[in-house]
C-alpha cells in the first residue's frame, strides 16, 4: 500500500537467500493470505507455549518435594482445572481451524479466468502450453556454465512462462512421466503435477517481476534441476509479446 | 498507448469460463467430457454447426496436446474407449 503512495521504495525480494529462514516476498493474494495465517498462529503459537512452559515450570519449581514435604490430601484432582484445560485447547483449534478454512476455500476458487496455461511436468523439465495448446514450449534449466551475471544458478531457466498482472490465470498442471509438483512459494502455488490426472489451480500475480519456484516431488535423479521461472507483465505488453 | 489499445482490439484474451459441473481441483473430467462432447455434437449436428465449437475451445483450453493427439489417434483407430454417438 505505501509503495503505491509512493512514501517508501520497496525491493522486493523475489528470489530465495542463502540461509533464509523466511518467506520470499508475496506476488499474489494467495500467498498474502498463507503469510498472514502463518503470523497471526504462529503469534498465538508463542502465547501458548510461553504461558505454558512458566506454568510447568512454576509449579516443578514451586511445588517439589523439597519445598512440600507434606503432600495436599485433595491435590491429586481438581474438576475445574481439567475442565478448563480440555475446553481451552479445542477452541484453540476451532479457533485456528475456521481462518484455515476460509483461506482453503479462497484459494480454490477459480474466478471466471483471462487464460489458460497448461504446465507438463517432464523428466526432467517443464513444459507449457498456451493460447488453447497453439503455442507450446520447453523450459529447461540454465546450466551453469550458460549463466550470465544476475542469473541464479538452479533457477533460472532458458524460455521463462510470460503471464500478464492482474489477470485471474488458470494453471492445468499434470505430468507426463512420474508425479511432479509445480511450486512457485511467491504466488503460493504448489499443485502436483500427477500423470493421467490434469490438477487446477487459478492464480493473480500483482505486480511485475519474475518469480521462481522448484519442482516439489521426488522425480528422479534430477528433481532438483527443474525449476520454474514465471515472467510476470504488463498486459498490454504481454498482448505485444504475443504477436 | 495507442499501439496497446490497437493490440487489444486486434487480440482477445479469452478463455473456457468455470464450469459449475468440475468444480474441483480435479479437472480430468471435464476435459475429456468437452473432447467426447465435441465429437458427439459433431455427428450429430456437422462439423459446421456453430455451437459445436464451444467444446472444441473448451478441450483445447484444458486439454493437454498430448491427450488429444492420443485420442484423435485411438478415434482413427476405433479403439477409443467411450461412444461417440449422439
Ligand atoms: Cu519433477
Amino acid at each position: 500500500m505505501l509503495q503505491f503512495l509512493s512514501l517508501f521504495n520497496t525491493i522486493f525480494n523475489d528470489a530465495p537467500q542463502p540461509w533464509q529462514l523466511g518467506f520470499q516476498d508475496s506476488a499474489a493474494p494467495g500467498f498474502t493470505g498463507i503469510v498472514t495465517l502463518h503470523n497471526t498462529i504462529g503469534f498465538y503459537l508463542i502465547v501458548i507455549c510461553f504461558s505454558v512452559f512458566w506454568a510447568l515450570f512454576s509449579i516443578i519449581y514451586y511445588y517439589n518435594t523439597n519445598k512440600n514435604p507434606i503432600a495436599h490430601k485433595y491435590l491429586t484432582h481438581g474438576t475445574v482445572v481439567e475442565l478448563v484445560w480440555t475446553i481451552t485447547p479445542a477452541l484453540i483449534l476451532i479457533a485456528i481451524a475456521f481462518p484455515s478454512f476460509r483461506l482453503l476455500y479462497l484459494m480454490d476458487e477459480v474466478i471466471s479466468p483471462t487464460l489458460t496455461i497448461k504446465a507438463v511436468g517432464h523428466q526432467w523439465y517443464w513444459s507449457y502450453e498456451l493460447s488453447d495448446g497453439c503455442y507450446r514450449f520447453d523450459s529447461y534449466m540454465l546450466p551453469e556454465s550458460d549463466l550470465e551475471l544476475g542469473q541464479f544458478r538452479l533457477l533460472d531457466v532458458d524460455n521463462k512462462l510470460i503471464v500478464p498482472v492482474d489477470c485471474h490465470i488458470r494453471l492445468i498442471v499434470t505430468g507426463a512421466d512420474v508425479i511432479h509438483s509445480y511450486a512457485v512459494p511467491s504466488l503460493g502455488l504448489k499443485l502436483d503435477a500427477v500423470p493421467g490426472r490434469l490438477n487446477q489451480v487459478s492464480f493473480l500475480v500483482e505486480r511485475t517481476g519474475t518469480f521462481y519456484g522448484q519442482c516439489s516431488e521426488i522425480c528422479g535423479v534430477w528433481h532438483g534441476f527443474m525449476p520454474i521461472a514465471i515472467e510476470a507483465v504488463s498486459t498490454p505488453q504481454f498482448l505485444i509479446m504475443g504477436r | 498507448m495507442s499501439e496497446s489499445a490497437e493490440t487489444t482490439s486486434k487480440y482477445v484474451l479469452q478463455t473456457v469460463g468455470f464450469d459449475a459441473r468440475f468444480p474441483n481441483t480435479n479437472q480430468t473430467r471435464n476435459c475429456f467430457q468437452n473432447y467426447t462432447d465435441y465429437f458427439k455434437c459433431i455427428t450429430a449436428k456437422g462439423e459446421d454447426f456453430a455451437p459445436c465449437k464451444q467444446f472444441k475451445k473448451a478441450y483445447n483450453s484444458l486439454c493437454p496436446n498430448e491427450w488429444i493427439s492420443k485420442w484423435d489417434d485411438q478415434r482413427e483407430n476405433g479403439t477409443f474407449p467411450a461412444s461417440l454417438e449422439p
